[in-house]
């Protein structure tokens, strides 16, 4: 990323000035000082009804690590980890169908993995609702198959099946992880196959001609060559996942709220700034943990050797 | 087991394994299928919108006759086109002050840069939401200028992925040229337009239309800085969403679709023309 060519900004103070002035003093004025003003506010507490005092305390964030908030915090990774790893499992097969497709096919796959995830998230996510609601699209198919078993059963004279019970699918955690999967397995699958595209086939067929099986060859030859893809598909995934708002404010029900509801509560009806800054600066640290994470863990893998530039075709 | 049967398929012909074919089918089945029956039954003749009771385009004319829902498409327009304008700029610029300048603190710049990405799209419209009530932003300016806090917010999450756009682009670009046109008598500013900018063209098309596409699709940012004359799209179909699954929201929503999936397509055509173009001799 860092170019280390081009030339020194010295040399050309005026045209670099003329640059670098917009974009820097954008950056600066809308998104480091919103953020400064966020974290001072993490510090502060209400006085008042509207009045905010910057106090320099530390009640919020011992507030944030009280345990009913502990415990939403715990919840929200638990479900952005499980919707990572069925993201993981659903995307590897599909990103090695993209790799190995015909040039005809590949494309068109590519493109159609792409263009649900440019499609909006709101409407994503209503879509879904339409399908999981209780006389939705997939109760109905099920009721169908219902009826369709019940009559069977008639028919090899058996008793009818009671009525169908339509499930509850929609409003619950089961609803939320479904969601999460369905808007977030581009992101999967885009960097897998990324990391899949550029590795030595050369090196599966050797595994495959001296025996080994294809789940062999994929756990122990595709896995630690693709090691960087699957690193950034799980952090690119994990990430919004965690700090996901909508998902679970329309698909899940009382108890199925996430970091980032609990969140817009506080700056909505709870009217709590002061802690709803802190909360979301610790969803903010734990962001860059993971962020962090793989950075470290793809400079490790370019150390020892296993990195993107070995897997790559010559 | 396959290929006991069908012996010509080769150990790495993946795709012709029908159980991988099933697999990717699937997946694509759960991708497609909600976005297709919304669409679908946004034609459906039936208040309840769950057996198909004929074709009518009846909730697009009440879509098209929704006041309040126009005006917030007319807001989300506005605001996505003035976003796209600065963003272009502000990224073009990024773009070319990375590319070509070595600076102090150019690493912590570019880091910077990359924050908007990386953040959190709630922590990120709450500190909008903060920031503008602490310097108490008015909220009772005539439209256009009503819509600036919106529009602050998106381009600050547009443009650096302009910018990351525009600078792909210009690693192919050859400084020779520039150096060319330098020596044989042009300014600084017209070897910027007359060499430089051309060659950046396909890049700043696509990240004009990846800036649109990303404003106009924009919920969370939107929802803490909108006020209340400040309606946009998203936020005005969120609304509607909350109460209930009605045929005129999947008609609104088929509406945006087909506008993004338009734009999104046009952003792929340029950026494909770039990847082939850039692989040419430099």
């Amino acid at each position: 990323m860092t170019g280390a060519g081009g030339q020194s900004w010295r040399t050309q103070k005026r045209v670099f000035a003329t640059i670098a002035t917009g974009p820097i003093l954008w950056l600066l004025l809308f998104f480091i000082i919103p953020l400064a003003v966020l974290w001072a506010y993490s510090f502060g507490r209400n006085v008042g009804l509207t009045e905010i005092e910057i106090s320099g305390t530390f009640a919020n964030y011992a507030k944030a690590i009280e345990p009913l908030y502990l415990q939403i915090f715990g919840k929200s990774i638990a479900v952005a980890g499980l919707t990572t790893f069925i993201c993981l499992i659903v995307g590897f097969p599909v990103a090695l169908a993209i790799t190995f497709a015909t040039p005809k096919w590949k494309p068109w796959l590519l493109l159609g993995i792409m263009l649900p995830f440019w499609t909006n998230l709101l409407i994503r996510t209503y879509a879904l609702m339409a399908v999981l609601r209780t006389e939705g699209y997939a109760n109905q198919s099920l009721g169908w198959l219902w009826q369709l078993s019940s009559n069977a059963r008639v028919v090899l004279g058996l008793q009818p099946l009671d009525a169908f019970e339509p499930l509850h699918l929609l409003y619950n955690n089961f609803a939320v992880v479904l969601g999460l999967v369905y808007v977030h397995l581009p992101f999967m699958v885009l960097p897998l196959y990324a990391a899949l595209d550029r590795l030595d086939r050369s090196l599966i067929e050797a595994s495959l001609d001296l025996g080994a099986g294809h789940f062999r060859t994929l756990l122990t030859i595709v896995a630690p060559l693709a090691a960087p893809g699957i690193i950034s598909g799980v952090v690119i995934t994990f990430v919004p996942a965690l700090g996901a708002y909508l998902t679970p404010d329309l698909l899940g029900g009382t108890d199925s709220q996430m970091i980032a509801n609990v969140i817009e509560r506080q700056f909505k009806r709870a009217n709590d700034w002061p802690f709803g800054s802190a909360l979301s600066f610790m969803l903010m640290y734990a962001t860059f943990i993971m962020i962090a994470w793989q950075a470290q863990r793809e400079r490790k893998l370019m150390r020892t050797g296993i990195g993107p530039d070995v897997g790559a075709r010559a | 087991m396959m290929r006991r049967l069908r012996p010509a398929i080769a150990p790495l012909d993946y795709t012709r394994r029908w159980s991988m074919r099933l697999w990717v089918g699937l997946v694509m089945f759960f991708l497609y299928a909600p976005l297709v029956a919304l669409m679908v039954f946004s034609f459906n003749d039936s208040r309840r919108n769950i057996v198909w009771r004929g074709f009518t385009t009846k909730y697009y004319d009440k879509v098209m006759h929704n006041d309040m829902l126009m005006e917030a498409l007319g807001n989300s327009l506005t605001i996505a086109f003035f976003t796209t304008i600065i963003s272009l700029v502000l990224g073009g610029l990024a773009a070319v002050m990375l590319w070509r300048f070595r600076f102090p603190w150019k690493a912590a710049v570019e880091g910077a840069m990359a924050l908007p990405i990386v953040v959190p799209e709630i922590c990120f419209g709450v500190a909008m939401l903060i920031f503008f009530a602490q310097i108490g932003w008015p909220t009772d300016m005539p439209w256009p200028f009503s819509l600036g806090a919106i529009t602050i917010a998106h381009v600050t999450f547009c443009f650096p992925f302009v910018a990351m756009v525009v600078r792909s682009r210009l690693a192919s670009f050859n400084r020779e040229e520039e150096e060319a046109a330098k020596d044989l008598g042009a300014s600084e500013w017209q070897a910027f337009r007359d060499v430089l900018l051309p060659h950046m063209k396909p890049g700043l098309i696509a990240g004009a239309l990846l800036a649109f596409t990303m404003s106009l699709d924009d919920f969370v940012i939107t929802f803490f800085t909108s006020g209340p004359n400040t309606i946009t799209f998203p936020v005005k179909v969120y609304s509607m969403v909350r109460f209930s699954v009605t045929p005129e929201v999947n008609a609104a929503s088929t509406l945006l679709i087909v506008l993004t999936v338009i734009m999104t397509s046009v952003a792929l055509y340029f950026q494909n023309r770039m990847v082939q173009s850039g692989k040419g001799p430099a």
